[in-house]
């Protein structure tokens, strides 16, 4: 009652006043005002994160190189022993050779260093495919060192103190004369699609990672598909609506919200101490990312069952069908477009997947392409990780490259979950 | 190796039984399908399961048990030697005995006791292989004899295979609960055996955390604390953070799609907004630490406030920044799902849009709101690479956004990476953690769907 009567007290009569229409108004535009306002925040940042990325990453996709005049002596190389040859001395008197007036210890070892340390690798594998090179004289492109590599980038200021830089006066110097002899190239970095990691920056690549990444993207869909298909087609067309079944359901969808690295955490206890299967091995990676993604596949298998109408059921029963026949004939072929839409997306989330894979010791430095499921591995998402901690200068930019690898796959995978999604859509 | 051979050689018999059980079917009606009970093919199909099945489960718990049972035998076989070791020598050993066994390199000179029992170990895997193939073989060819015998024209197979399938496809759905129960129990048990350690209750309310435990006795600040309130307030901080980015941003957007937007923008800018939930966390990770983090040391600098390079602001605005879309989605279902005759009725009493925006249809979604943003924060507080890669590493009870904090997850991925050994505190306080992250993230989300689900306005 009382608070009938202070209602009526504050009741106002409607205010039909031109200033207050106006203010309304006003208030109307700032409300769309902040809508706008919000969605170009949120899509600036999206622009920002994306365009910082292409922009550090884009260069890591060039290398610099630097051409030296190499003299396959036979005395450094015996044509019956290849692999034994002296190759190091090779690559280093071509150096010397291009600037003879540098002596000195430490000069000398500055000298050597603005050439990768891959060089004589570089050129014991071409002796090794054309042995007839031995006792020719000949110009080779050699890889440069990381540290030039960034000063040909520009990425390595030359104005700075010598002190606060990683190449100093000399290097820069002698470099500058390779350029002015055209000695020096940026050419397509083939290093970085084809081979593994490396602590050297411009011999690491992320095809390791990739071959790590697909072996366990593999075991994870071995496994993910069929359970979560059968245990989809159990709980919407076979389970009895009881206290059991929707415990298996509420729990389903929990398990869908559980954070990855818990079931990191599971892996590790389970699979790895329990089981004592092998750390860092893309089988217990693609068991562990099975696990979280099940649940996505069997929320989307569901609704793509659900979304089958139930005359097919009926029509099928009706000729005779059995319940499991009406199914695997008629129903599950029905709904396998939207099942396999939501596997493609369960896979490309575990495919960005990086916390329960460090839980199992899928962190290692592994320079080996891995051969198979129980070789030590590691996957795109933890080789930027790994990357992103090390400290040279010319890790960032090949970190973002390794991003915009990996985004590439994602956008591979949504692409081709929308197109199937648009191609086999049908309204019943 | 030997074991997939094994299991393509059963495969191949199971096609075969079943190419046989089916042509014998049909010659037992002598190819008149319809006197048979059920077609052909689920004769095949009988036959096959009877030879492949039974065989194929033996040699899975072969393949789980061998290792730990091979081992114990082989301890015991040496139990007098290692009766004065700790569990870290006898495991070192029986690395070492593995790897003899199977022909690998050995860290040492392997003493005689190793090398009998390498011997014993290589000796008893064999016999334990040779007994399984003798027990596939015969199951198999048992199974394809009785299973061959029993086919007839009246012989149920349909009914008996479908049984069999249904029961292969309940257990698959059960995978599920067992991932739960497995999660549950690793977690409690490490966690029991954390707290039989550490008290729990100095856990939950102890106000320093720094787990390095010594290895020595003389070791300076190695004793180890376990108080993890420091870590639960970092965690929370930059969840805080990420949701007043998160929030209102989410919140805005979903509003503008839902109610102003037209058709084509929303088309546009619903999956733009979408990508940002598809980026890899790790990615937002080297965001946060490369370019956010600097930028906002850089900022702080220019206007003299001391701001860490890993602080929790930055690490916490990326993090609001991946959050947006889980907000917005959900918020933008939940306002769509409101009746536009609730609209029309706000306008027919002059109300301008927003006003019925803010005194009609926000308070009819806001159920499914407040459920959104707290899935959010879920999600928020077991984000883990973000943190890692852009959050401190050492413990900081403070609220100031500017100094850096750890996070639960940042500490269990730091006290798991690298090599562990399985019985100090240090480790096991990873576990102790899991199990509260993963209670506070199921709690919510129980919460959240209780919220969504109780106070659902109904209207039509």
């Amino acid at each position: 009652m009382t608070d009938f009567t202070a209602n009526q007290a504050v009741a106002r009569k409607p205010d039909f006043s031109d200033a207050h229409l106006r203010k309304r108004y006003r208030a109307e535009a700032r409300f769309r005002m902040y809508g706008i306002a919000a969605i170009f925040a949120a899509l600036a940042m999206l622009a920002v994160l994306l365009g910082s990325i292409v922009t550090t990453g884009v260069s890591a996709f060039t290398q610099t190189e630097i051409a030296l005049d190499v003299t396959l002596d036979s005395s450094q190389i015996d044509p019956a022993a290849i692999a034994k040859g002296n190759y190091r001395k090779i690559v280093r008197d071509a150096i010397r050779a291009q600037f003879p007036d540098v002596s000195g210890r430490r000069d000398l070892r500055n000298l050597y260093k603005i050439v990768s340390s891959g060089a004589d690798f570089t050129l014991r594998r071409m002796v090794e495919a054309d042995p007839s090179l031995i006792g020719t004289t000949r110009t080779v492109w050699f890889k440069s060192s990381a540290d030039i590599d960034q000063l040909n980038k520009g990425a390595i200021p030359r104005d700075v103190p010598e002190a606060d830089r990683r190449v100093n006066d000399d290097q820069i110097a002698w470099f500058d004369a390779l350029s002015g002899d055209d000695r020096t190239r940026r050419s397509f970095n083939t290093t970085f699609f084809t081979s593994g990691d490396s602590r050297e920056p411009e011999q690491a690549g992320v095809w390791g990672a990739v071959v790590g990444t697909a072996l366990t993207l593999l075991v994870t869909l071995v496994l993910s598909f069929p359970v979560g298909v059968m245990a989809a087609v159990y709980l919407e067309e076979f389970a009895p609506k009881n206290r059991w079944t929707d415990l298996i359901e509420v729990n389903i969808n929990n398990l869908a919200a559980v954070p990855s690295i818990v079931f990191g955490l599971l892996g590790l206890a389970v699979f790895l101490n329990f089981f004592g299967m092998p750390r860092s091995a893309p089988v217990v990676g693609g068991m562990v990312l099975a696990l979280m993604t099940l649940p996505t596949v069997i929320i989307a298998g569901r609704a793509a069952l659900q979304s089958v109408p139930p005359s097919i059921r009926e029509a099928a029963l009706g000729v005779g069908a059995s319940p499991l026949q009406t199914v695997s004939h008629h129903v599950l072929p029905l709904a396998m477009p939207g099942i396999l839409t939501g596997t493609i997306i369960g896979m490309a989330r575990a495919l960005g997947e990086t916390a329960p894979l460090l839980m199992i010791g899928m962190v290692a430095f592994i320079v080996d392409i891995p051969r198979g499921f129980t070789d030590a591995a590691t996957v795109l998402p933890v080789q930027v990780f790994l990357w992103a901690d090390a400290p040279e200068r010319a890790f960032v930019e090949r970190t973002s490259a390794a991003i915009m690898v990996l985004l590439a796959f994602l956008i591979v995978m949504n692409l081709a979950a929308v197109l199937l999604r648009r191609k086999f859509e049908r309204r019943w | 190796m030997n074991t997939l051979i094994l299991v393509a050689v059963l495969l191949g018999l199971s096609t075969f039984a079943y190419q046989h059980a089916r042509r014998k079917a049909l010659r037992s009606v002598s190819g008149s399908v319809s006197d048979l009970h059920s077609l052909p093919s689920y004769h095949g199909a009988y036959v096959a399961i009877w030879c492949g099945l039974p065989a194929l489960i033996v040699i899975a718990l072969w393949v789980l048990l061998q290792t730990d049972l091979v081992e114990r035998m082989v301890l015991s076989g040496i139990a007098e030697g290692t009766a004065d070791m700790t569990a870290g020598q006898i495991s070192l050993l029986l690395s070492d005995i593995r790897n003899l066994a199977t022909g690998d390199i050995t860290s040492r000179t392997p003493s005689p006791l190793v090398l009998e029992a390498a011997q014993r170990y290589a000796e008893l895997q064999r016999l334990g292989f040779l007994l399984m193939t003798g027990a596939a073989v015969v199951l198999a060819s048992g199974g394809l004899f009785f299973a061959l015998k029993a086919i007839q024209p009246a012989l149920r197979a349909r009914p008996q295979v479908e049984r069999i399938v249904r029961a292969i496809l309940f257990i698959a759905s059960v995978i599920a609960i067992l991932t739960t129960v497995g999660i549950i129990l690793s977690l409690m048990f490490e966690s029991i055996r954390f707290f039989g350690q550490v008290n729990p209750f100095e856990f939950l309310f102890g106000l320093t955390w720094s787990p390095q435990t010594a290895l020595r006795a003389d070791q300076v600040g190695g004793s180890g604390a376990f108080g993890a309130v420091p870590v639960f307030a970092g965690t929370l901080l930059i969840t805080l953070i990420a949701m007043i980015v998160a929030v209102p941003i989410g919140l805005m957007a979903a509003i503008y799609m839902a109610e102003y937007a037209s058709p084509r923008t929303r088309a546009l800018v619903k999956p733009a907004l979408e990508i940002l939930a598809g980026i890899p966390t790790v990615v937002y990770g080297f965001f946060a630490a490369l370019t956010v983090g600097p930028l906002f040391r850089g900022l702080g600098e220019s206007v003299g406030l001391p701001v860490a390079s890993e602080s929790a602001l930055a690490a916490g605005l990326v993090m609001g920044v991946m959050i947006i879309p889980f907000v917005s989605s959900l918020s933008d279902d939940v306002i769509n799902a409101v009746p536009q005759s609730l609209r029309d009725g706000s306008y027919a009493l002059g109300a301008t849009q927003s006003e019925t925006i803010r005194q009609v249809v926000l308070p009819a979604s806001l159920h499914g709101i407040v459920g959104a943003v707290l899935l959010a924060v879920s999600r928020a507080i077991g984000e883990t690479m973000i943190v890692v890669m852009a959050a401190g590493l050492s413990a900081n009870l403070t609220a100031n956004p500017l100094e850096a904090v750890t996070t639960v997850t940042v500490q269990i991925v730091t006290l798991l990476v690298g090599d562990q050994e399985f019985d100090s505190a240090k480790t096991l306080a990873a576990f102790a953690l899991g199990l509260v992250l993963f209670l506070a993230t199921l709690v919510l989300n129980v919460i959240a769907l209780r919220v969504v689900r109780k106070y659902r306005e109904e209207y039509d």
